[in-house]
């Protein structure tokens, strides 16, 4: 019984170390005083100053535009992809290749780009960091597609070709409605990784308006101020509710595999 | 639709290879582009030399790898080694356990428990790398608690302990979950053999238990090195002037010095590292 007691000590070690800053953080953009390291009592004035705050007002449309461009074209190309190399390819090495960008560290994907735009005399601006973030979305909504795929039945298909219809009206009839639920998954993946991706879009933007984590990370080289916490409880709080959001829906999408 | 229709009994094969091309060449020239293009540019970078104004000037040189053997850089990249290889040591010693108490408990509290693991990864990067400003600074949390047992204060911020601090926090999520999945596959009888057979607890992990997880343990020690080796915003949030990690260098030769092509050759050296990194854990898995 002790024994086994003591086996969940480290668990919950883990625990407080992974949520004791969360917390600190949320408490703390609570606070009445100036300080972000004492407590003086409840107040609300750190988010009306972060509502005013039009810096951060704009990072977060410029990061919204972000990642709907890249989500849009992740998701149509890493769909695509996935379906080519499960059903269309036996090659390892395109396997590989359509991994790379995920696997890649984010600062070599980043000045790789960087010089890449520099050749192609491309001014950098906000759509040359949508692309770069389709490039590593794809990869993650192609990898997430793919599990989807392995799962399903390809009966159907074949009848649907048997049937006379050609590749593309099967794909468009059979496949893609029953992929829906992990291209939406895939979808809200690069959507979430896009919101948060900082390095890449720190060497793709140029002079463009900063994203929203550009904003945080200069604002904290300016120094600590409870402002930053009132932002970081309320992603804080997006973030949970999309996380609990998505397990859901691969939930349902699981139920759903189940029955049908 | 009719034409395929048509043409579909006559040459099956010419609708497969349309159909290969119209899914798999979007994707592809897309990688093509923006992922080969690119690493070719970076690696042809390394043997050119920097242009007066930034740039690069395409005469043939070898002075960008002389100068990453000067012991100043090299030094760089050995600090780099060390703090990654700290980090990802740390994250065992906590994860292991961590993962191991997961593995035992019952289907429905370990979905959550899991879930509670990762969810803090899927907050905001920076955001989670500041929260540790607030922490170890002087008045800081960290400071108070020992104060109230009678310790400190320490100079908890800007040195190597919190770079290795922020990198814990954030990939230890990255080494729990492949240990989760290599523990949870294990056959719980071998363990109720092992201990029937006279071993203690000790010697069951020893050579049961730990044996059969060595995979898990690869691949979570890759998933936290490889981030931290090339990481360059903790050491900046957290490191302050004195630490410098290659990452820090890489950025600084792109954004501020402008010598691409000695940028370019640190950014082969750390692509290099890995892939040593990446063969070694191959080969020890196989092993295995």
């Amino acid at each position: 019984m002790r024994r086994s007691k003591l086996l969940f000590v480290p668990l919950w070690v883990t625990y407080v170390f992974l949520y004791l800053p969360i917390v600190v953080l949320v408490v703390m953009s609570f606070n009445a005083g100036e300080s972000a390291y004492t407590y003086e009592g409840f107040s609300l004035k750190w988010y009306g100053e972060l509502a005013a705050d039009e810096r951060i007002r704009n990072g977060l449309i410029n990061t919204l535009v972000v990642a709907v461009g890249s989500t849009a074209i992740a998701t149509v190309l890493g769909t695509l992809l996935a379906v080519g190399l499960a059903r269309h390819s036996r090659s390892k090495a395109l396997d590989a290749l359509a991994l790379m960008p995920a696997v890649l560290p984010d600062l070599v994907l980043a000045i790789g780009l960087l010089l890449f735009y520099g050749v192609i005399a491309l001014t950098l601006g906000h759509y040359s960091v949508i692309l770069s973030h389709a490039l590593f979305s794809m990869a993650f909504v192609a990898a997430v597609v793919r599990t989807r795929l392995s799962g399903a039945d390809t009966s159907l298909e074949e009848a649907s070709r048997d049937l006379g219809a050609g590749h593309v009206v099967t794909f468009m009839k059979i496949t893609l409605p029953q992929l829906a639920p992990g291209i939406v998954a895939g979808a809200l993946l690069a959507f979430t990784l896009s919101l948060d991706e900082f390095v890449i879009a720190f060497f793709t933007i140029g002079n463009a308006e900063p994203t929203l984590p550009i904003v945080i990370y200069s604002m904290i080289r300016f120094g600590v101020t409870p402002k930053i916490n009132a932002l970081a409880a309320i992603l804080l709080l997006v973030s949970f509710v999309a996380v609990i959001a998505g397990q859901r829906l691969t939930r349902i999408g699981e139920a759903q595999r189940a029955e049908g | 639709m009719t034409s395929e229709l048509k043409a579909r009994p006559a040459s099956p094969s010419r609708g497969r290879r349309l159909g290969a091309f119209v899914f798999l060449s979007p994707g592809l020239t897309y990688l093509v582009v923006l992922l080969l293009v690119p690493l070719a540019l970076v690696l042809s970078n390394t043997v050119f030399q920097r242009g007066r104004f930034g740039g690069v000037v395409y005469e043939f040189t070898t002075e960008n790898f002389a100068r990453l053997m000067d012991p100043l850089y090299l030094g760089v990249v050995g600090g780099s080694l060390r703090i990654a290889a700290l980090t990802t040591a740390i994250a065992l010693l906590i994860g292991y356990p961590t993962a191991y108490a997961i593995a035992r408990l019952s289907p429905r509290w370990k979905t959550i428990a899991l879930v509670a693991i990762v969810l803090p990864f899927w907050t905001n990067f920076i955001i989670r790398v500041y929260a540790w400003i607030i922490l170890l600074s002087g008045p800081g949390l960290v400071n108070s608690g020992m104060a109230a047992i009678g310790l400190g204060p320490y100079e908890l911020l800007y040195n190597q302990g919190a770079i290795v601090t922020g990198l814990l926090y954030s990939y230890l999520p990255l080494m729990v979950l492949p240990l989760y999945a290599a523990i949870e596959r294990l056959d719980p009888q071998l363990r109720e053999a092992s201990a029937n057979l006279g071993a203690s607890p000790f010697t069951t992990f020893r050579k049961v238990t730990l044996p059969l997880t060595v995979p898990g343990v690869l691949s979570g020690c890759l998933f936290v090195f490889v981030p931290s080796f090339g990481n360059f915003v903790i050491p900046e949030i957290l490191g302050g002037n004195k630490s410098i990690m290659v990452g820090n260098l890489i950025r600084d030769q792109f954004l501020k010095a402008r010598d691409w092509p000695f940028g370019s050759t640190l950014a082969l050296a750390l692509i290099a590292v890995l892939l040593v990194l990446l063969m070694a854990q191959a080969w020890m898995a196989r092993r295995a």
